[in-house]
């Protein structure tokens, strides 16, 4: 209860999903030790708690922001760039982390003392421009980016996959790989945890009234903006912190790892199909989400075969695996309509929606 | 109609003029900076004519903005469907496209503007009621609806014509530029100029002289008192929509033209344009719409020749420049 | 005499406040009907939920016995009701002929219609051509009840036009209800100022606490001083 800061999923499908995804986290160097689990379940971790800073946002002030990648971006390419400049050593993630966090909040300082003050459509709007702003110029800048190819760097020896502390744990090696996973894997549940104490702290709540009515809140003496550009900080920290563990699993940062506005519809659909405002969505959502993505895709590509060879107009062009998020917008635009609560909301059997 | 000659008239209040004169300002600013007055003239015809076409995308989303409180995210959708209808005109007529004659190259160009218009037109009539109807006056919902939206149409243009890029090659006559002394004026941003200040004209001409265009700016003030007098002001809001749509296409059309190629990103390429340009003009304002069209192109065209490296953020600090001086656009509608 | 507006057991609710809890009164034909009652009764409320501004959550509204409490507002005005809001909501960037352009839905504005109007109003002449939102307050009230009465109007409903207004005004508006009522319009008004409303009305509703708890004939209050005093020096001491 307490590490759940007092804000228990309250629902026992909904614990039982959540405990079962848990798990298998924890247990994929175990039981899936092949490069593509890992891979899929590194995402899901460090999605859940992108997405779970978003809903920080989204669900629980109301704002939407379209900058959120800019400071996963951020932290991406603060550790790529320290890692290729300085060498893997300790001190290069430690100096990536150091430039790369305070970077991020800064700019959302920035951004949020420049545009919390007007409606969250503007705010919405002027982030759409920053963003885009910032990823042609991280293109562009290819000496200290790498431009369109990205960068690509060493880990400290701890942390390769050549480092093995255990070669046969009932037939799995446990190496640097399996250490980075679990750095991955604790980093981000904190990271959730943490966010989940703040939603339910006196702070929180200050939130949660901004969004119901923020002239009320400002009447009772709340300053909103800076309510709301703390919050933005705090989330801008924590997507830069996602987009640190990222580069670290990849080895590498580039445009469309990290800060492609793709990833930012991704995290939209996350945060809506798991249900704004829970926290807890972000972990359902990025875990269906991206299990989907890795595994549905694939059946995408066998029915889009199929009805090329059964000749069936346009249906393999709609079918085909890259068409992908065609059907995710579809789903989208369904759910925010028919289940704006998303999956959590659906689960604790909430039929009224919460904004 | 009933003509009083007005015995009195108050005090006019001061216009407040110096937004307008601002691009014309800042095209005098750069002249000693470019130098050459040769490519000077080239730059600012050029801005004018991106800015014209900037204008006639953004300025459907801006009126619908003020009318209804509803922004569009999908807004940019309309501009990349304008585009690919444009191409079914076009590349089968590609014989008159090529043709050495104005009249022929007119007479296909025509009706694939029109096709364009009419085909986003009457996509903004599903997107109405499909995405924005059902979640109206709610703006997280309405943001979100309306992205979606953009995700759904941009992947449908894919699956339709494939993921390749579609060269669009303009029409034989308006190739080239009339040559002038030194200076060199590309045929077609004349015509895009051309385009441009019909559309403003003819959208101020119906907001000032008609009673639809009364409506619209009464409605823009004040919602529920034109219901009050017994209009049906979400009719009005869906002609407003398709007709902002339908601009869309066609400034999409434009848009393809100028670049000679056709690709789904552009929807979403020129969304951030369009955003700036009427955060910039305040939203829900035409004439703020369209000196920010101006500005933003201005400042893209000068900024690109003069400091290659800073037209990547120009806009960005365009904007900032511009709502630190007034923090609610050029001309902020009154209502909000 | 046949009533023009009945109102049965109409309660009406905003977000979370329920503001009218069952109001039952009817508005006779060709009548100047008054609604008093203290700030916050639900007077304003009353003539939203008629005018379908904000729709009742209960109770049913007829007007000449058509049914409207589930009409949208735009269709209950083409029914011929006029309304002027608290707030007058002239359109502040159309001049005052542009306003009344709007106001005037059937057709073209009728000259002589706008000449009995510049009757009383003779600043809405005046300033024809001047943007409203550039008038005093009590010539932008005079251009919003010009409005609703530039075209012939079953019904007025009218909230509390001589608030903050000077006196010489006021009396030109007393004058001109009266006008208006001889050319055969009912009008609902909201009124706080006892004063005015003993000059113009002919029946008198008071509200309070979203309900009406009384209904007679205005001279009948006008003369009766303890009664009023029970109903409506409950106001001056609320607003105090």
């Amino acid at each position: 209860m307490i590490i759940l800061s007092g804000d228990p999923p309250r629902s026992r499908a909904l614990s039982i999903l959540l405990i079962a995804i848990i798990v298998a986290l924890a247990a994929v160097p175990f039981l899936f030790p092949g490069a593509k689990a890992m891979n899929v379940a590194s995402k899901i971790c460090i999605f859940a708690a992108l997405v779970a800073s978003y809903d920080l946002l989204l669900g629980y002030t109301g704002t939407v922001s379209f900058a959120h990648t800019m400071f996963y971006g951020i932290g991406s390419y603060a550790i790529a760039i320290a890692l290729y400049g300085m060498g893997p050593s300790w001190a290069a993630i430690a100096v990536g982390i150091a430039v790369g966090l305070p970077l991020a909040a800064l700019l959302a300082l920035g951004i949020g003392l420049f545009s919390l003050r007007v409606e969250a459509i503007f705010f919405a709007m002027i982030t759409l421009a920053v963003a885009s702003a910032f990823l042609v110029l991280a293109s562009q800048l290819s000496w200290l980016t790498g431009g369109e190819d990205g960068r690509s760097f060493q880990l400290p020896e701890l942390l390769r996959p050549g480092t093995v502390f255990v070669k046969d744990f009932f037939g799995v090696s446990i190496n640097g790989r399996t250490l980075t996973y679990y750095i991955v894997f604790f980093a981000s549940a904190a990271m959730i945890l943490g966010l989940l104490r703040v939603v339910n702290s006196p702070f929180g709540r200050v939130l949660q009234a901004v969004r119901e009515n923020r002239f009320r809140a400002e009447a009772l003496g709340y300053r909103t903006v800076f309510h709301l550009t703390y919050a933005n900080c705090l989330a801008a920290v924590v997507a830069a912190s996602a987009g640190v563990l990222n580069a670290m699993w990849l080895r590498y940062a580039g445009p469309d790892t990290s800060l492609s506005f793709a990833i930012m519809l991704d995290i939209l659909l996350m945060v809506v199909i798991g249900g704004m405002g829970t926290m807890y969505g972000a972990v359902i959502g990025a875990a269906v989400f991206i299990l989907a993505q890795n595994y549905l895709q694939a059946l995408m590509g066998v029915a889009s075969n199929a009805a090329a060879e059964a000749g069936l107009p346009l249906l393999p062009g709609l079918l085909h695996p890259d068409r992908w998020l065609l059907w995710l917008g579809l789903l989208f635009v369904a759910s925010v309509y028919f289940f704006p609560t998303g999956i959590v909301g659906r689960l604790r059997g909430v039929t009224r929606p919460k904004s | 109609m009933t003509d009083l000659a007005a015995t009195d008239a108050l005090p006019k209040p001061p216009r407040d003029l110096l937004p307008v004169f601002l691009p014309a300002i800042l095209a005098v600013a750069m002249l000693p900076l470019v130098g050459s007055g040769s490519s000077w003239v080239t730059l600012t015809v050029a801005s004018l004519a991106m800015g014209m076409m900037i204008f006639i995308m953004a300025s459907g989303l801006t009126l619908v903005f003020g009318l209804m409180d509803v922004l569009n995210f999908g807004h940019g959708a309309f501009i990349a469907v304008g585009a690919y209808v444009a191409t079914l005109v076009l590349l089968p007529l590609a014989g008159w496209v090529q043709a050495d004659s104005l009249w022929l190259n007119l007479a296909v160009l025509a009706p694939a503007a029109l096709a364009a218009m009419a085909v986003s037109g009457a996509l903004g009539l599903v997107v109405e009621r499909v995405l924005i109807l059902p979640v109206y006056g709610q703006h997280l919902k309405q943001i979100l609806m309306t992205t979606g939206g953009l995700i759904v149409a941009e992947q449908a243009l894919y699956a339709l014509w494939g993921p390749q890029i579609i060269p669009l090659p303009l029409p034989t006559s308006l190739r080239g530029s009339f040559i002038i002394g030194d200076i060199a004026i590309a045929k077609y941003r004349l015509l895009a100029m051309l385009v441009g200040l019909v559309v403003f004209a003819g959208i101020q001409l119906v907001l000032a002289r008609t009673k639809i265009g009364l409506l619209i700016r009464a409605g823009v003030e004040n919602r529920e008192m034109v219901e009050a007098l017994g209009y049906h002001i979400k009719r009005l809001f869906l002609g407003v929509f398709m007709v902002g749509s339908g601009l869309a296409g066609l400034g999409g059309i434009m848009w393809a033209l100028y670049r000679e190629q056709v690709h789904a990103s552009m929807g979403n390429d020129l969304t951030v344009l369009v955003f700036i340009v009427v955060i910039i003009g305040g939203l829900g304002s035409i004439g703020g719409c369209f000196i920010g069209a101006l500005l933003v192109a201005m400042v893209a065209n000068y900024g690109g020749f003069l400091v290659p490296k800073l037209a990547l953020v120009s806009n960005i600090l365009l904007m900032v420049a511009i709502l630190m001086w007034r923090p609610r656009g050029l001309y902020a509608v009154t209502s909000r | 005499m046949t009533d023009l507006l009945k109102l049965s057991g109409v309660h009406t609710n905003i977000g979370r406040y329920h503001i009218l809890q069952g109001v039952n009164f009817a508005v006779a034909e060709g009548k100047t009907t008054m609604l008093l009652g203290r700030n916050g009764a639900g007077k304003t409320t009353t003539l939203r939920t008629i005018m379908g501004l904000w729709p009742p959550s209960r109770g049913q509204i007829a007007l000449a016995g058509q049914r409207i409490e589930q009409m949208a507002t735009p269709d209950i005005a083409q029914l011929g009701v006029g309304y002027v809001p608290e707030s007058m909501a002239v359109f502040a960037d159309l001049t005052v002929k542009e306003n009344l352009i709007l106001a005037a839905r059937d057709g073209p504005l009728d000259t002589a219609r706008l000449e009995w109007i510049f009757g009383f109003f003779p600043a809405l002449r005046k300033f024809w051509l001047s943007r409203a939102g550039l008038l005093s307050g009590g010539q932008k009230q005079m251009l919003s009840i010009a409005r609703a009465i530039v075209e012939p109007r079953k019904l007025l409903l009218i909230d509390e036009p001589t608030k903050g207004l000077a006196p010489a005004i006021i009396g030109s508006l007393i004058e001109c209800f009266a006008e208006i009522k001889r050319r055969g319009a009912t009008i609902l008004l909201v009124e706080q100022n006892f004063h005015v409303a003993q000059m113009i009305g002919d029946a008198v509703l008071v509200m309070d606490n979203g309900m009406i708890v009384h209904r007679g004939e205005m001279a009948a209050l006008a003369d009766d001083t303890p009664m009023q005093e029970r109903l409506l020096g409950l106001s001056l001491e609320a607003h105090q």
